[in-house]
């Protein structure tokens, strides 16, 4: 970085490049291979040294955070890109036979197919399911390929955290170890693997009901800001849905380095600095009884692509919300650009935030003397950042979301011309199993924009359903 | 002067959709190096958005370039000269994961 004292130029400031004889390096860790990647600021490597360094970071991260039990239940969510495929075959890698110390976890896979919220056509969305069916199929493990249309159709229980007792029969990590050394396993693991294979899921079909509804949730949105981030919302409830339904009790992310390095910067700006530890952490527990954890976060995207082409793992580019839009379009659009440009120039950019990162931890709160649990906000789940002067009322939505989803549902009713950018008031009513939202008071007045507004109202909430007993 | 080139990570949408490209570089006195590539790239293959690959000189940050599968930090970048037959890859990391 520029120094102290130097005077600062501006645009002018930039990291002065060491000059080393580059033709024909060699490798830093074998001194013999040619050096075929540099990594980091100076790091070169051969071939099968950055092989073995990519198996390693993958084992050494799920070693040194000790959280995936044996024969646990790993449930791997896989984008398409070159970081969730690179994950998928590092497990495959790591469970297979020949490697020592292999892996011990019951792996399945899953895959959300956002085509609706995208914009992108039924047949592209047939396309792409296909090519990574034939992926999953490969892997020999159970997959899920669900459409995010789906997201209408779950129950209130995904937005209720679960408990997140500890199995008694594996207290502690070392235990589970000695314990299943000691038992015998009875079924052979080929034939778990056909059992489990059996139970692989394609439920790519969804409603034209539900298809309208994603559609139009997602126009009703202004900015791509709001989209993107409503978009990372549903997708993990989803996620959330079909590990709890499965068993599923740990769900792994691709994210890389530099993607949480983005995340970070971008969550700041969105106002979900007090989920930050959780959001770009190893593990995340807000949900209690699965975890997300993210055993690619300590590579960075050079790395990430760099062993995807050498080394042929198959992936999909799928385009999403923000390809081929401008740098301001979203704040995370502008981070991205902002991070990545950076990093070109001073290559500590995003190891420093990354850094920085495992640095933060989450401020437990006093504990009260009813021991009650934090509130959750209603969309994202993470711990209430706003201060709930009063008691969290059904009148009022606000008091149950955290800044951010509020902001975000904000974008959601904002009209250019209307008078009432938020909803003046909602009725919440109890039925036995299910809570619905009821936009009240609205009918009776005259204004347009209402009227407008109204009109989404079956869209309001995709994920609480609305029961479709009471015509609204 | 023949060359390979080819697109992965979503940089194929900015040609087309197409990955694998075989182009012939018209032949001058100098050898081609990676800079006069780029430049001809973008004159005569890039079909919109040429911001969203090159940035001035040199390639967006955020895309990185393989000749002949290995990192073009090692062969100097924009000053290497291409040889024939010469594989370039271009990979954006920018989506996906």
């Amino acid at each position: 970085m520029c120094q102290v004292e130097e005077d600062y130029n501006g645009l002018e400031c930039k990291q002065e490049k060491i000059p080393v004889p580059t033709l024909n390096r060699k490798c830093m860790k074998c001194k013999e291979g040619t050096a075929v990647l540099i990594i980091r600021v100076n790091d070169s490597f051969c071939r099968s040294c950055f092989k073995e360094y990519f198996i390693h970071k993958f084992r050494a991260m799920l070693g040194k955070n000790r959280v995936i039990f044996l024969q646990e239940k790993v449930l791997l969510a896989v984008s398409g890109g070159a970081a969730s495929c690179s994950m998928l075959s590092q497990v495959q890698e790591g469970l297979s036979r020949e490697a020592p110390k292999k892996l011990r976890f019951v792996p399945g896979i899953i895959y959300i197919d956002d085509g609706g919220a995208c914009g992108r056509s039924a047949e592209e969305r047939q396309r792409s399911n296909a090519l990574l069916k034939s992926i999953f199929t490969e892997t020999g493990f159970t997959y899920f390929i669900v459409s995010l249309e789906q997201v209408f159709s779950l129950p209130t229980s995904v937005l209720v955290p679960g408990t997140s007792d500890p199995d008694p029969s594996n207290p502690s990590y070392k235990q589970a170890v000695d314990q299943y050394i000691k038992e015998k396993q009875t079924l052979t693991e080929e034939n778990v693997a056909s059992a489990v294979a059996q139970l692989s899921i394609e439920d790519s079909a969804y409603s034209p009901e539900h298809k309208l509804a994603l559609e139009r949730l997602f126009s009703s949105m202004k900015t791509l800001t709001a989209k993107e981030d409503m978009l990372q919302t549903l997708r993990s409830h989803l996620i959330l849905h079909i590990a709890r339904e499965n068993g599923y009790s740990k769900v792994m992310m691709g994210d890389s380095c530099s993607r949480l390095a983005v995340k970070l910067l971008s969550n700041i700006a969105l106002g979900r600095g007090a989920a930050l530890a959780s959001d770009t952490g190893f593990s995340d527990p807000r949900y209690g009884d699965v975890v997300i954890v993210r055993p690619m976060r300590d590579y960075s995207s050079k790395e990430i692509a760099f062993y995807s082409r050498m080394f042929n793992v198959p992936s999909v580019f799928i385009s999403g919300l923000d390809t081929q839009t401008h740098d301001k379009t979203s704040i995370q659009r502008l981070t991205e650009s902002f991070v990545t440009n950076l990093q070109s120039d001073f290559p500590s950019t995003v190891s420093t935030i990354y850094r920085t990162s495992e640095k933060l931890h989450t401020v437990m709160p006093p504990q009260s003397q009813t021991a009650e649990p934090a509130s959750k906000c209603l969309l994202c789940l993470c711990t209430l950042d706003t201060k709930v002067g009063r008691l969290p009322s059904h009148q009022d939505l606000k008091t149950l979301l955290c800044y951010s989803c509020r902001l975000t549902i904000k974008d959601m009713v904002s009209l250019r011309k209307a008078q009432h950018s938020w909803v003046q008031s909602l009725r919440v009513l109890h039925s036995s199993n299910s809570l619905w939202y009821v936009v009240d008071d609205m009918a009776s007045q005259q204004c347009p924009a209402v009227s407008h507004v109204m009109s989404y109202k079956t869209v309001f909430f995709p994920f609480i359903f609305i029961s479709t007993v009471i015509q609204i | 002067m023949l060359s390979k080139l080819k697109l992965h990570g979503g940089a194929e949408l900015l040609f087309d959709g197409v990955k694998n490209h075989h182009v012939t570089l018209p032949g001058q006195s100098d050898p081609w190096d990676m800079k006069q590539l780029l430049a001809w790239i973008r004159g005569n293959m890039l079909k919109e958005r040429p911001e969203l690959f090159m940035q001035g000189d040199t390639v967006r940050p955020g895309i990185l370039v393989l000749i002949n599968d290995a990192d073009w930090e090692l062969m100097g970048e924009l000053e290497y000269q291409l040889q024939d037959q010469d594989n370039v890859v271009f990979i954006s990391t920018l989506h996906g994961g």
